[in-house]
């Protein structure tokens, strides 16, 4: 009887574990061991195929003093972060601004801007390999209709990371959608309130729907942070990280370390680089975010 | 009366903004189909030939023989239909255990589940590559299916938000009735998910469908390629300005599930993101 309670009792305290198994081991197979494991191998040379050898720091040492390339790569990427960051985020909140009015139509207007986002990557590389192309695309026809003649995109070392910063914003409708949520949380009655104290629509901006998305634009900004670090079907379908390594982004060099070169251990030394680079920002970005995000309490 | 008069014009502008930037939006999409259907002598034109003189819809025809992609296709929807089913089931149970149990730990795992969220995938993936390396799964579809049965931060998030917010007395009732834990999670708990269910199954669609990085790593040889991969590789093998029309009609092909996925789903589409209420 004792050790049948017992067994029922010990039932219940392994059920919760059961239930979050599955989660457990994908867990510990497909992330903790993967990131443990690269960290591992990073201090290797570790080709492919052959011998591996402890090298220790000698990969992290290459690549801070010998490699142009991997120099090369970050100020790519940081080039297109400080690019895109910020005007994924304008455009984003100024289009959910728009859909927020209570306008008719509005989930029609809701669906064109979102429509991009829901196709891949390799979709929107090839539809806008084609729009951006310098001489019959229509990017440069519609530009030439205002009295702009438009570069020749994507062969030109100055304009294609521009370019891929045109093509990442057409598919920004995630952003859209999670500031759209976050305007429709302010509650009415602050506006409601300012309208009475005769406040015009761009203090009611300042005042009120900046502030109180300040949540929403720190998990925005994080997320697009996060998104230039691992921009690379674009790269790889669009360029190929020319003309000029002008769009090689750190993503691009660490897949091609990896599958290109072989050299699995210098390619996990760039991505713990990266995962290192992803933590600092992300932890500075919540720290700074004391200063500037607006919690109700 | 001024006022009413104003208002009317504010109206019309913001009504003309909205379509303007509509059609920003929509222009990449009627310029790719208009360029697969044109005849191949106004491709290389300028002035660009907006709207085509004749409509040649056979070419969606012609660019899918020209590369097995019927093959692609089956690939394609094989992935996708086994890694939503995978994430659907795993990804509730995961939750459920979040949900609804106290156990040592607990709050720390979920720390853990959210955290992962933000690991970039390039730190795995070269581990991820060796270890499928070691199973002999290169070159087969498993490395895209089998992680999907092990629940996907995203989801498990996602569903214990919902599953929070359902009355615990239904589960207390099945338990005064003698269901044991995991009896009440099949019989109670799944069918009342199924809306939240969706919503997973809708995400999943768009990631698996879409998915480029994993096929490319994970697949080499043609007849494992997925649609993504297959219109890749197809773009490198027709390059050039003059097969522009196969590539295009193919790429529009491809659009075609995830575009159609989200007009018929799209309450379930925004709930998810308004679920994932941040703060």
């Amino acid at each position: 009887m004792t050790s049948a309670v017992k067994r029922l009792r010990l039932w219940g305290r392994v059920t919760p574990y059961l239930f979050i198994l599955p989660w457990m081991i994908g867990f510990l197979v497909f992330t903790l061991g993967p990131l443990i494991f690269s960290l591992v191998m990073s201090f290797f040379d570790w080709p492919i195929v052959g011998s591996r050898e402890f090298i220790a720091f000698d990969n992290y040492l290459t690549m801070f003093r010998d490699d142009p390339l991997f120099w090369k790569a970050l100020r790519v990427t940081l080039r297109f972060m400080v690019l895109f960051v910020p005007l994924n985020l304008m455009v984003a909140l100024g289009l959910a601004m728009l859909l927020a009015q209570d306008v008719k139509g509005m989930a029609i207007y809701r669906t064109c801007f979102f429509l991009p986002s829901v196709i891949s990557g390799v979709a929107l590389a090839i539809i806008w390999g084609w729009t951006f192309d310098g001489q019959f695309g229509l990017l440069n026809y519609g530009l030439s209709k205002i009295g702009i003649k438009g570069p020749n995109w994507l062969n030109d070392p100055a304009w294609a990371i521009v370019a891929m910063v045109i093509a990442s914003l057409w598919g920004q409708g995630a952003t859209m959608l999670v500031f759209l949520a976050g305007l429709k949380g302010i509650p009415k009655e602050l506006y409601e309130a300012a309208a009475i104290d005769g406040a015009r629509p761009a203090q009611r901006f300042w005042k009120i729907t900046l502030p109180m998305l300040t949540p929403t634009i720190l998990f925005n900004l994080i997320t697009a942070v996060i998104a230039s670090f691992q921009q690379l079907t674009l790269a790889l379908v669009m360029t190929g990280g020319g003309p000029l390594r002008s769009t090689y982004f750190y993503a691009l060099y660490v897949y091609e370390n990896a599958f290109k070169n072989f050299d699995m251990g210098y390619a996990a030394a760039n991505a713990w680089i990266m995962f290192v680079v992803i933590a600092l920002m992300t932890i500075i970005l919540f720290r700074s975010s004391r200063l500037w995000v607006f919690y109700e309490s | 009366m001024a006022g009413h008069k104003s208002r009317w014009v504010s109206r019309v502008l913001l009504h003309s903004g909205l379509i303007f930037l509509s059609l920003l939006f929509i222009a990449p999409f009627f310029w790719m189909l208009t360029t697969a259907v044109k005849p191949a002598s106004e491709v290389l034109i300028y002035p660009p030939k907006l709207i085509p003189s004749q409509w040649h819809f056979e070419i969606f025809k012609e660019a899918w023989q020209a590369a097995p992609f019927n093959r692609f296709l089956f690939n394609s929807i094989l992935v996708t239909f086994l890694s939503i089913i995978g994430q659907m089931f795993s990804s509730a149970v995961v939750a459920y255990g979040f949900a609804r149990f106290r156990f040592p730990g607990r709050d720390v795992l979920f720390a853990i589940v959210l955290a992962t969220m933000m690991i970039p995938w390039d730190v795995t993936m070269i581990p991820q590559y060796m270890l499928f390396n070691k199973l002999g799964w290169i070159n087969t579809l498993k490395p895209l299916i089998v992680p999907n049965f092990f629940a996907a931060p995203f989801f498990i998030f996602l569903l214990r938000q919902f599953f929070l917010t359902l009355p615990l007395e239904l589960e207390e009732a099945a338990r005064i009735d003698g269901a044991n834990p995991f009896q009440i999670f099949v019989r109670v708990m799944l069918p009342l998910a199924i809306p939240a269910l969706i919503v997973v199954a809708v995400y999943q669609l768009l990631n698996a469908w879409n998915d480029y990085l994993g096929p490319l790593i994970f697949l080499n040889s043609q007849e494992n390629y997925t649609l993504t991969l297959g219109i890749a590789q197809f773009r490198g093998v027709f390059n050039g300005q003059t097969q522009i029309r196969p590539m295009m009609a193919v790429t529009l092909l491809a659009c075609i599930p995830p575009v159609l996925t989200f007009f018929l789903a799209q309450r379930y589409f925004m709930e998810g993101v308004a679920r994932t209420g941040i703060k």
